[in-house]
């Protein structure tokens, strides 16, 4: 009973905080309910047994991916009323996709077919934690599959940098060896100064 | 957790047993961490005083003993100001994610063999989970205070924080892949009986200057508290703070930092365990040799701040990036082939 009332209060919040993203006024708000909204489905996770996957769902998307989110939304200088001008022209294809995902969801929903009642489903095998079921499942059973994704996300990483590395001529940059190598007696230089004179 | 058993004997149902001692067991540990956080505060202060050929506070109680709770009267009575242009909600919600997630790190921290709220199998990364959310209350506050100032220092502390974490992530990867668990406890019991197998005398040693030095950078103390630098932000990400609202910020920093001591113990230095396993060694409780080692830590945290001077932003960038990253990435494969060439992992 009580992880039914657990499921429910996280499902709630999700789906609340995953109706405020889209309804929040302030672009910041958005992205901190996207994040209520990400803790929530972790929680879920957890309620399954499968807390491996909680804890890397929260490590990515809440401490990796959504600061980064969090970081261009804040740094956008967004105009409200730049943003509402546009609406009633942008509004007929809103509408449309709109409808169209409606539809689409509809169709999937009358030929929804409900199994008899399931078994409780278990995250893990019993003797060995979650942890290392999964290891298992994905380092031999689905070891390609996971190469390939690993590579996809190489060329794709590598494909950022290439797009936002320049090099721009004339910019000095320091030197770290450089920095470490020099000794006092190239930096600094003991003149005798005649009182009149100065240095010449 | 402990209490489970004897409320049983008393006739409880095991769920209602479970509930009381853990909720006991919680708020005994949260007033004990505040309380020492108090000392520790104080003990801070000394020892940069020391450092200084300065005395430190020694007005408030013997030895200044109760400053820390002078203090604490002292902010919690002052009036808490709201900046007119600060977005409300958030500024106020800012020091409170920032305490509570200082706080709720500490629950799968292992004290003794059994001492430890939730002893889940993942503790590991629900620490490196729970310190990479850290950044959220900085990154709110900063933007909430609606300051060139705070927003400044929050964009700062953010980035060095992301950039750390991620040589952390390879630093625990190395620690696992020895102890061969994610589990806190496990990991502790890996290096059991005593300092011949803490992995700080391993192949893992470099690991933990490395650990240090980015415990140092995630938790924003000198020389990497660029986030607050007050020559050039004023008070960084929490200048528009004042009377609670800064308390938390500061207990929520300085509990990460006191988390990062006792991740530092159990992951390199035996946790619980005594220092050589003899007779009046090992008759002392594993929370005492805990609590020992985090005050070690506690105390190079602060040797450092009051030594070393302060990092410049890209060389601190630099240092996480480029000499970290690669040293910590190039350790999970000499130590996951090191462990395979001597046959514990196959």
């Amino acid at each position: 009973m009580w992880q039914a009332i657990a499921f429910y209060v996280f499902a709630a919040v999700i789906i609340f905080s995953a109706l405020m993203v889209i309804a929040a006024r302030n672009p910041v708000h958005s992205v901190l309910f996207l994040i209520l909204a990400f803790l929530n489905a972790a929680a879920l996770f957890v309620l399954l047994g499968a807390e491996f996957l909680a804890w890397i769902l929260v490590i990515v998307y809440v401490g990796a991916v959504a600061v980064l989110f969090l970081f261009v939304v804040m740094m956008l200088d967004i105009d409200f009323a730049a943003l509402r001008a546009g609406f009633m022209q942008y509004l007929p294809i809103g509408a449309l996709a709109g409808l169209v995902i409606i539809s689409e969801l509809v169709v999937v929903f009358l030929g929804w077919a409900t199994a008899g009642p399931a078994t409780t489903p278990s995250a893990t095998m019993p003797g060995i934690s979650n942890t290392e079921s999964l290891g298992r499942i994905i380092y031999t059973d689905y070891i390609f599959y996971f190469q390939t994704a690993g590579l996809i996300l190489l060329v794709a990483m590598i494909g950022a940098i290439v797009l936002t590395l320049r090099h721009k001529p004339g910019v000095k940059r320091q030197s770290i060896r450089n920095q470490v190598r020099r000794v006092p007696a190239e930096a600094i230089e003991l003149l005798e100064v005649k009182p009149g004179q100065g240095v010449t | 957790m402990l209490l489970t058993p004897w409320l049983q004997s008393l006739g409880l149902p095991y769920a209602a047993a479970w509930l009381i001692s853990q909720s006991v067991f919680i708020v005994i540990l949260s007033v004990a961490l505040l309380v020492m956080l108090a000392f520790l505060l104080l003990f801070d202060r000394k020892v940069w005083a020391a450092v200084q050929i300065r005395r430190g506070p020694n007005v408030v109680g013997a030895f200044g003993l109760l400053q820390s709770f002078a203090d604490f009267i002292k902010f919690v009575l002052k009036e808490a100001v709201v900046p007119a242009g600060a977005n409300k909600g958030v500024f106020l919600l800012a020091p409170l994610v920032a305490f509570t997630l200082a706080l709720a790190a500490w629950a799968v921290v292992p004290l003794n063999p059994g001492w430890v709220v939730a002893d889940i199998n993942v503790g590991i990364l629900y620490l490196f989970a729970i310190s990479s959310l850290g950044v959220y209350g900085i990154i709110m506050g900063g933007w909430a205070s609606n300051s060139k100032y705070a927003f400044l220092g929050s964009l700062r502390s953010a980035a060095q924080m992301v950039s750390y974490e991620v040589s952390i992530g390879f630093i625990l990867i190395t620690v696992l892949l020895f102890a061969g668990s994610l589990n806190l406890s496990a990991i502790v019991r890996a290096q059991a009986p005593d300092i011949r197998h803490w992995f700080v005398i391993s192949p893992l040693f470099p690991m933990f200057i490395l650990f240090f030095v980015s415990a140092l950078a995630e938790t924003n103390r000198p020389p990497f508290d660029l986030p607050e630098a007050e020559s050039e932000l004023v008070a960084g990400f929490a200048v528009e703070y004042s009377s609670t609202p800064y308390l938390l910020f500061m207990c929520g920093e300085y509990l990460n930092v006191v988390l990062m001591c006792a991740m530092a113990s159990i992951l390199f230095f035996g946790g619980w365990l005594p220092v050589v396993d003899i007779w009046p060694l090992n008759v002392v409780p594993g929370v005492i040799w805990l609590l020992l080692k985090i005050w070690f830590f506690f105390f190079l945290f602060a040797m450092v701040k009051a030594i070393v001077p302060r990092y410049r932003y890209d060389q601190l960038m630099r240092l996480g990036w480029k000499v970290f990253l690669p040293i910590s990435l190039a350790w999970v494969l000499i130590s996951a082939g090191y462990l395979f060439a001597i046959g514990r992992i196959s």
